[in-house]
């Protein structure tokens, strides 16, 4: 057997096809067609980083006006699709099969072209498994990422927004794929080396910054006082009892409203080093006044966030930062942080049917998982007790021996009965599984199974499906707390007085809840500017969040 | 604008002594509730002017809803409603029963 080494040779006639085209490892951003149009064969599989935030944009344009008479049929693995660029690329035959995490900002026009048979996809997953595929069957042969700054032998510095680009580079070029950088500029030496310029086969200098979404700011401004009833149920009713220090909150305005609730209505109630110590959470600017105050020990972060930068550098007591100050985010550890080593996960869905299935799909936008699945899941693997995991877990299985009982992540789905548009929270019947029938899909995208999650909070109670015994007792629960949906008025009113008697059900005056605080008063911050203020001024937030 | 009118039998009398409460605003998606002792002690009137027609049965839901769960008795109610969802309603009533509960200040 003498054909050993094939890959090699394969990267080697790359590499050499791609040095027409460079300096050294530099391509003039001048070359670029012709470089990309050398270096990536049909039917390549190719990473275009397009992570949560930060997006390889001039390498997607590229890539975009190849011609498909040359390039074509590429196998696209990518978490993020959320440039116009990224479905154009599909639009043009350029790509033909898709496997991805996240398509916010595409969502409709993805699901158009799911429909319309321009894509054929291979899964929705969420990050952590799409990370797992790159080093199993989803390799990439070709990765064109992006960072901050480069050095003539390819060390790249991210910046903050460090995201998914280890991941991708160690799977792409331990395999022998190729490597190709766009950094904002060319520099003699890098602030910090976040990916070895050994593993970088190409850089181009695009002049300027990448493009990068700010997703999670969330203006307090716009926060209701239905969101802050909710809130208030939720650490009253879940974070205090069980006393959760180890979490992950999802994007949404209910968590946000949380965040800011802390220093106040947290505080009146003593919870301060109880709850909400260490976080797997982005760098929320609603997080700021916790920090502030005091409440936060540490957070480990997915990404960063646009205006947050100088805010983080100055607060590396809680945050990880690197040696040039700056915030190391990493996707996949903290993926796995969330997985593992947080006790609970509270976020916000659009559809919730009667077993407790909840998804984000609707029979017109796709927005993908992200890592909401991963870190609302159970992990089972876990090994570890805590407190708030074994409370969960003799919930849910009194009768056991508790040597042997595995405890339950909290897995707590947060919203108003209504949301956008009036449209009910509660459904019988998720569009995900009118999407499946019509793409012919195996799985319907489910964002979290029935069986994972735990508590569903709404403005009208809190429902704990950890406490029912059978599937008609969870439907109840789900239906007493649905409001004034139709899922919620077609409720059997005995059967959910008798679980509220049990406590599986708690209402807001159950808890003690004095309706008069649902006031935007209670909120720590009420601004962007109240915001900007708490961090000191540190915190700059992006144009488009000022109005001031 | 669409009026209804409900007159509950109220298992729980209004606590406090003030004679009259308002809580919220007439905004898009938002109402103004006006809360005044001028009921008998077991009964709640409620009279409802709003934006948004044809949802007759969920108003009928929820102030039966409200009338159960909190201490109304004794109160004729006003609701100007500027198209609110039903759980901004239920949240501007119970804030009502708690304010003209609450001492003169």
């Amino acid at each position: 057997m003498s054909d050993w080494g094939m890959q090699k040779a394969a990267l080697a006639e790359r590499l050499a096809a791609g040095d027409q085209h460079a300096k050294g490892k530099m391509v003039p951003i001048a070359n670029l067609p012709a470089f990309l149009k050398a270096v990536i064969r049909s039917g390549d599989r190719v990473c275009l980083e397009g992570d949560n935030q930060k997006q390889a944009d001039i390498l997607a344009s590229a890539l975009a006006n190849l011609d498909p008479r040359d390039v074509h049929d590429l196998h696209m693995v990518q978490s993020g699709v959320v440039l116009p660029s990224h479905l154009d690329i599909f639009d043009k035959g350029i790509a033909r099969r898709l496997d991805f995490s996240y398509s916010g900002p595409q969502s409709a026009r993805i699901a158009r072209m799911l429909f319309g048979r321009k894509i054929e996809l291979g899964a929705v997953h969420t990050y952590l498994e799409l990370f797992a595929r790159y080093f199993i069957d989803l390799t990439p042969n070709v990765a064109l990422i992006a960072a901050v700054s480069a050095d003539k032998d390819g060390n790249l510095y991210t910046g903050p927004n460090t995201e998914d680009t280890p991941t991708v580079v160690e799977a792409t070029s331990y395999k022998n794929g190729l490597v190709v950088a766009q950094v904002t500029e060319i520099v003699d030496k890098v602030p910090r080396v976040d990916i070895p310029g050994d593993l970088v086969h190409f850089v181009v200098e695009a002049g300027r910054p990448f493009y990068v979404e700010p997703l999670f700011t969330r203006d307090p401004a716009a926060i209701t006082e239905t969101q802050i009833l909710t809130a208030m149920l939720a650490i009253k009713g879940i974070y205090a009892p069980y006393g959760v220090r180890r979490l992950n909150h999802g994007i949404g305005f209910n968590t946000a409203a949380i965040e800011l609730l802390l220093p106040t209505y947290g505080e009146r109630l003593g919870l301060k080093g109880k709850i909400c110590t260490h976080f797997a959470l982005n760098p929320h600017p609603t997080i700021i006044p916790a920090i502030e105050s005091g409440w936060v020990d540490q957070i480990h972060c997915f990404g960063s966030e646009v205006g947050m930068e100088d805010y983080v550098a100055a607060r590396s007591d809680v945050f990880f930062t690197g040696p040039d100050g700056s915030l190391r985010s990493n996707r996949a550890f903290c993926q796995t942080a969330g997985l593992y080593a947080c006790d609970m996960f509270i976020g916000s869905t659009l559809q919730i049917d009667l077993d407790g299935h909840s998804s984000t799909v609707t029979t017109s936008r796709i927005a993908g998982f992200g890592g909401a699945p991963n870190m609302g899941s159970d992990p089972r693997g876990r090994r570890h007790p805590s407190e708030p995991w074994l409370k969960a877990g003799a919930e849910a299985d009194p009768d056991s021996n508790a040597a042997l009982r595995r405890g339950r992540k909290l897995v707590v789905q947060i919203g108003e009965t209504f949301g956008e548009r009036k449209a009910p929270l509660f459904v019988e019947r998720l569009d995900a599984l009118d999407l499946a029938r019509e793409l012919k899909l195996d799985l319907a995208p489910v964002m979290v199974y029935s069986d994972d999650v735990t508590h569903i909070v709404t403005e009208e109670g809190i429902a704990n499906l950890l406490m029912c015994r059978s599937k008609d007792e969870r439907e109840q629960a789900i239906r007493g707390v649905a409001g004034y949906t139709d899922i919620g008025r077609a409720r059997d009113a005995k059967l959910v007085e008798q679980l509220r008697q049990r406590g599986v059900i708690q209402r807001p005056e159950d808890l003690d809840i004095d309706p008069l605080d649902a006031d935007r008063s209670l909120l720590a911050a009420r601004s962007i500017k109240d915001l900007m203020l708490a961090s000191g001024g540190l915190y700059r937030p992006p144009s488009r969040f000022r109005n001031w | 604008m669409e009026k209804l009118s409900f007159r509950l039998t109220a298992p729980r009398c209004a606590g406090g002594t003030r004679t009259q409460a308002i809580v919220g605003v007439v905004a898009s998606g938002n109402l103004e509730v006006l809360l005044e002792r001028a009921s008998p002690a077991d009964m709640c009137t409620i009279d409802i002017a709003t934006a948004a027609h044809g949802f007759g049965a969920v108003w009928d839901a929820v102030v039966r809803d409200f009338v159960a769960r909190r201490s109304a008795g004794g109160l004729r109610i006003s609701i100007n409603d500027g198209g609110a969802r039903p759980d901004t309603v239920a949240l501007r009533l119970a804030q009502g029963v708690r304010k003209i509960e609450e001492p003169e200040r």
